[in-house]
């Protein structure tokens, strides 16, 4: 089997700076690979040369049988890999039917002018969430009156909709209280079982053991691990992180 | 969130706040003039088409200042963008003569709009791709404007005679003065604009979230620009009008009503972040100032006391988001 996506010999310069030295890794279907790793390790360079914020320097990223590297953001997500930022990216004044449209709203005309198709926009927003065992008790609320967890769930609705094969997170669970930090986690298992691809940046121990089907540790840079969760514990991936390598 | 009837009932009475206040001070004015005077105030066409008028005079500042606001920027530039068009509408029609007719006319309108359009496109450029702070830009060309509106006048006043023109600014079609008209059509349009085009969608996010938008794969800067020239275009229209109305093209045309127009966007729901407002909100807010104005000249108060008043407006305009915001769960 083929991986979904197989970056292979990153490396990123800023200035004299190599934030990343060498990182390789896949990640296939429906499977959550986690980046572990210490604060300034490179994991947020890693995703965004991944996404194509970031050029690499050197290296190069397939996916889905093709070559990625090089193209823009926006390509990239077309091809399927989508990213949800810490911040999420939600316009909070809005529903979440225009949230999950956004950039790509649906429109019907009416004497010749395009009008928006909100009820339209809503109702696919409600389907999809609730794919996503999420009730939204008032889908024309704007999402800021949401909680942290159905917030996240929209930005993730969005990756669904729009039929992302791979969805990468960046410390989705940092800013989230704990019930809310169990919804993410029900919702990464859920996109699993839809057979999405997952890249999840962590450095929250339950979380990297309760989602990952792989851990990759990145120190200073570079792989230091590559571990199963059932083949390893606490202790072992906090020592890598801190850069003990093997 | 936790909501029950109180809360729910406390905000649609703030989100409906500016309609009863309207009503509130157009039933004051009624009740004063029948008890000062034994006559009606605001059943008479005069008070009616005065009012439409000094409304529709703040509108034109205020519907492309909505959109921006709501974006999240400001364009304080528009006090001489109206003057600037003003001037060069009525240099054009002077240096054609009386005897040009309409076809003067039209390019002098032309004109007008393209000099207005000009001053759009630099404040678009600067908060766009220089990413200066709104704010600060616009302060800017809104020197620029009004020196360079001084010196293509000659420091003066430039006055016209120009039957057409004065037909645009006073006429009166099926009881509606023109300037009413035009400013209905501009309003309509962007009403429209906002509430049902991706372009609205991505002006409100814009405001809301600058990332939310970008990430969606939209010009931003380009969408920026278009913000800021609409912005200088609907207060150009306002200098056409006003040339039209005084037969004179003047440098500060526009200034006086900046702070109408301003006042017009938050009364009608604007808020300082960015990300609400509403076209009908703002004409609310301007017919609110307009009844002010005109009810304060109306009861025989020195006329100073609209300034005060509208402060005053401006002043519960902002207590009454705050407090809407607090109970929308917004964190500031
Ligand atoms: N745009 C940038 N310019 C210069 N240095 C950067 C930039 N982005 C990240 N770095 C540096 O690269 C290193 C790795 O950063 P990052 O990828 O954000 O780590 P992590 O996400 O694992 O905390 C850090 O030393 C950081 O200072
Ligand atoms: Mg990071």
């Amino acid at each position: 089997m083929t991986a979904l996506l197989s970056a292979k010999g990153l490396k990123k310069r800023f200035g004299g700076n190599e934030a990343v030295k060498d990182v390789s890794f896949d990640v296939n279907e429906g499977e959550c690979v986690v980046l572990a790793g210490d604060n300034g390790a490179g994991k947020s360079t890693v995703i965004k040369m991944i996404s194509g914020v970031y050029t690499p320097t050197e290296g190069e990223v397939h996916f889905d049988g093709a070559r990625l590297t090089g193209k823009s953001a926006e390509a990239i997500r077309t091809a399927g890999i989508e990213t949800i930022y810490q911040d999420l990216a939600l316009a909070d004044n809005l529903d979440p039917g225009l949230n999950l449209y956004l950039g790509r709203e649906k429109t019907r005309r009416f004497l010749g002018l395009p009008f928006l198709a909100r009820e339209e926009m809503r109702r696919d927003a409600v389907d999809v969430l609730q794919s996503l065992g999420i009730v939204v008790p008032d889908p024309t609320a704007p999402v800021r009156e949401m909680s942290g967890g159905q917030r996240q769930a929209i930005a993730i609705a969005r990756a669904i909709h729009w039929q992302a094969k791979l969805v990468i997170m960046d410390e989705p669970t940092a800013a989230l209280g704990v019930p809310e930090q169990r919804e993410v986690m029900a919702l990464i298992e859920r996109l699993k079982s839809k057979g999405v691809g997952i890249i999840l940046i962590s450095h929250n121990l339950p979380d990297i053991f309760a989602a990952a089907d792989r851990i990759i540790v990145l120190a200073r840079g570079v792989v230091a691990g590559e571990r199963r969760p059932s083949e390893t514990n606490d202790e072992e991936i906090v020592r890598m992180m801190m850069g003990a390598t093997l | 969130m936790l909501e029950n009837n109180g809360t729910s009932f406390l905000k649609s009475l703030l989100n409906a706040w500016s309609w009863l206040f309207l009503i509130l001070i157009l039933g004051f004015f009624e009740l004063y003039a029948q008890m000062e005077t034994g006559n009606t105030f605001l059943f008479r066409v005069y008070t009616l088409q005065s009012i439409a008028v000094a409304a529709s005079q703040i509108l034109l500042l205020a519907l492309g200042l909505t959109l921006v606001i709501v974006a999240g920027h400001i364009d304080l530039s528009i006090a001489f963008t109206t003057g600037f068009s003003a001037v060069v509408m009525a240099l054009v029609i002077r240096f054609f003569g009386p005897e040009g007719g309409w076809l003067t006319v039209i390019l002098a309108l032309g004109v007008g709009l393209l000099a207005a359009i000009v001053v759009g496109l630099i404040n678009g450029w600067l908060v766009a791709f220089i990413n200066v702070p709104s704010f600060i830009g616009t302060l800017g060309t809104y020197g620029i404007a009004r020196g360079v509106a001084l010196i293509v006048a000659g420091g003066a006043t430039v006055s016209i005679r120009s039957d057409e023109a004065r037909a645009i600014g006073n006429g009166i079609i099926l009881g509606f003065p023109v300037p009413v008209l035009v400013a209905a059509v501009v309003a309509i349009v962007f009403s429209y604009l906002l509430t049902h085009t991706k372009f609205g969608v991505h002006t409100y996010a814009l405001g809301a979230n600058r990332a939310s938008v970008e990430r969606a794969g939209v010009d931003v800067k380009k969408h920026l620009v278009i913000l800021f020239v609409l912005s200088a275009f609907t207060a150009g229209i306002g200098g056409l009008i006003y040339t039209g109305r005084f037969s004179a093209g003047a440098a500060n045309a526009g200034e006086p009503i900046l702070l109408y127009a301003v006042a017009a966007v938050f009364i009608g729901g604007a808020s300082l972040t960015g990300g609400q407002g509403t076209v009908v909100g703002t004409v609310i807010g301007a017919i609110i100032i307009a009844v002010i104005q005109f009810g304060l000249v109306f009861s025989g108060l020195p006329p100073y006391w609209q300034f005060v008043a509208v402060g005053l407006v401006i002043i519960v305009a902002v207590i009454v988001d705050q407090s809407r915001d607090r109970l929308t769960g917004v964190s500031s």
